[in-house]
């Protein structure tokens, strides 16, 4: 990936039904692991796999719908409102309007429902995106810095749809800084030092 | 659950029509300085009426196709890297992508060839003939720049080429477009036989569909 390494002797195995907390020092290459996993970004050398597909190879389209990311940056709108943002991920993904409506309801952003985004707070962003993995159901749920930025209830929000995920067979990795919160939902936990998990 | 192709496409299309509304970059930027440059043309020439008349129908599609491609990159070009990525993990279908961005701005291009037409017949003195043709050249025009451009910032979003890349790319591209449309209009005004244009327009609108669908992947890929 260009001229400096980025991530080098990475090990990992992640079963169902697990959680884990990825750790690691800014620019130790957390986020670049996660979009990897994500099939967001192909890996130059080595071999992965995700869901039982290949990394390098032409599977990974037919796994993403199964996979569930939120990242540093909001991935909404800023000009739709919170729900036409929701509605519009729902209709991508083939499902009716109600259940963005029903996912708007359960984060807790029923009455910023009509907001646009650019009048919304990053907590509130943050929310809105959760309540999209919601309705998506994710097998493999990949959260980067999940608990930044958010109230005490969001935070338990988090805490229940990693605990939804793992519930129903899946898995869940959270990148964070925040080792007591990752500690206490994390069946392992893991840190990221020069490429390698330690 | 999937989507259908058709649902996501006119999702991505009420997604960048109703972006278009709250932004009014095309209502209130381009039409006005679309129509800014037409009365340019007449105030620097001056008036004379033969020549306007003549040069007319290049004039309006010169215009369209600068200002058209512009809308139609602009609309594609929006979109965040974490946008994309949530599109890609959401299920979006590169085509389905590339079919709706390209139908929105085709809506908003088609607006923009309206506006500038009747702005163009008043001050160029262009006979109002022959509407019939014009219901089937401006929506072809429209079709085929919002493609072009939704290829280009497709090509400018993998990120290996800069943002300078998109007037080399289209301008080749937008040429048969742009000489097939000014000489149908060329053909209404001197009532000459303009069928020929008209079957290398669709030629060249198919060309691009085929094009974009076969490439939104590979792009989408790549980025």
């Amino acid at each position: 990936m260009g001229g400096d390494t980025i991530l080098r002797d990475v090990d990992l195995e992640l079963g169902p039904s697990t959680t884990l907390g990825l750790f690691g020092a800014n620019g130790a290459g957390k986020t670049t692991l996660l979009r990897l996993m994500a099939t967001l970004l192909p890996p130059s050398s080595g071999r992965g796999t995700v869901l039982g597909v290949d990394l390098a190879g032409n599977g990974c389209l037919d796994v993403r719908r199964e996979i569930g990311y939120v990242g540093h940056t909001p991935a909404l709108y800023s000009e739709l409102t919170l729900e036409e943002n929701l509605r519009f991920a729902a209709a991508i993904c083939g499902l009716p309007d109600g259940e963005a409506s029903e996912a708007l309801d359960a984060v807790g952003l029923k009455g910023a429902a009509g907001r646009r985004a650019e009048a919304c707070s990053h907590g509130m962003l943050r929310r809105a995106e959760f309540a999209v993995q919601l309705f998506r159901k994710p097998r493999l749920l990949l959260l980067d810095e999940p608990h930044s930025a958010l109230d005490a209830d969001a935070v338990d929000l988090v805490d229940s749809l990693v605990a939804r995920t793992t519930d129903a067979g899946g898995a869940a990795v959270l990148v964070s800084h925040d080792r007591d919160r990752v500690n206490a939902i994390a069946d392992r936990t893991v840190e990221l030092k020069a490429g390698t998990l330690v | 659950m999937t989507a259908s192709m058709w649902s996501q496409t006119r999702a991505v299309t009420e997604r960048d029509l109703l972006r278009e509304r709250r932004r009014g970059e095309v209502f209130w930027i381009t039409i006005p300085f679309g129509a800014i440059a037409l009365v340019m043309f007449p105030l620097a020439i001056g008036i004379d009426a033969v020549l306007l008349e003549r040069i007319g129908p290049g004039v309006f599609w010169v215009i369209v196709m600068l200002f058209g491609i512009l809308v139609s990159v602009r609309q594609a070009a929006t979109e965040t890297t974490a946008q994309r990525d949530a599109l890609n993990l959401l299920g979006l279908e590169p085509a389905a992508g590339f079919a709706g961005r390209s139908l929105a701005a085709a809506i908003l291009l088609l607006i923009f060839e309206i506006v500038l037409g009747v702005i163009v017949i008043v001050l160029y003195d262009l006979p109002a003939t022959g509407l019939g043709w014009l219901i089937v050249m401006f929506p072809l025009v429209a079709i085929g720049l919002a493609m072009l451009g939704s290829i280009a910032s497709g090509v400018v979003a993998t990120g290996h080429s800069g943002a300078g890349l998109v007037p080399f790319l289209v301008a080749p591209l937008s040429v048969p477009l742009l000489l097939s449309a000014t000489q149908a209009l060329e053909g209404l005004r001197l009532g000459r036989p303009m069928l020929s244009w008209i079957v290398l327009m669709v030629i060249i609108v198919l060309v691009l569909a085929v094009l974009g669908t076969l490439t939104a992947r590979p792009l989408q890929e790549s980025r």
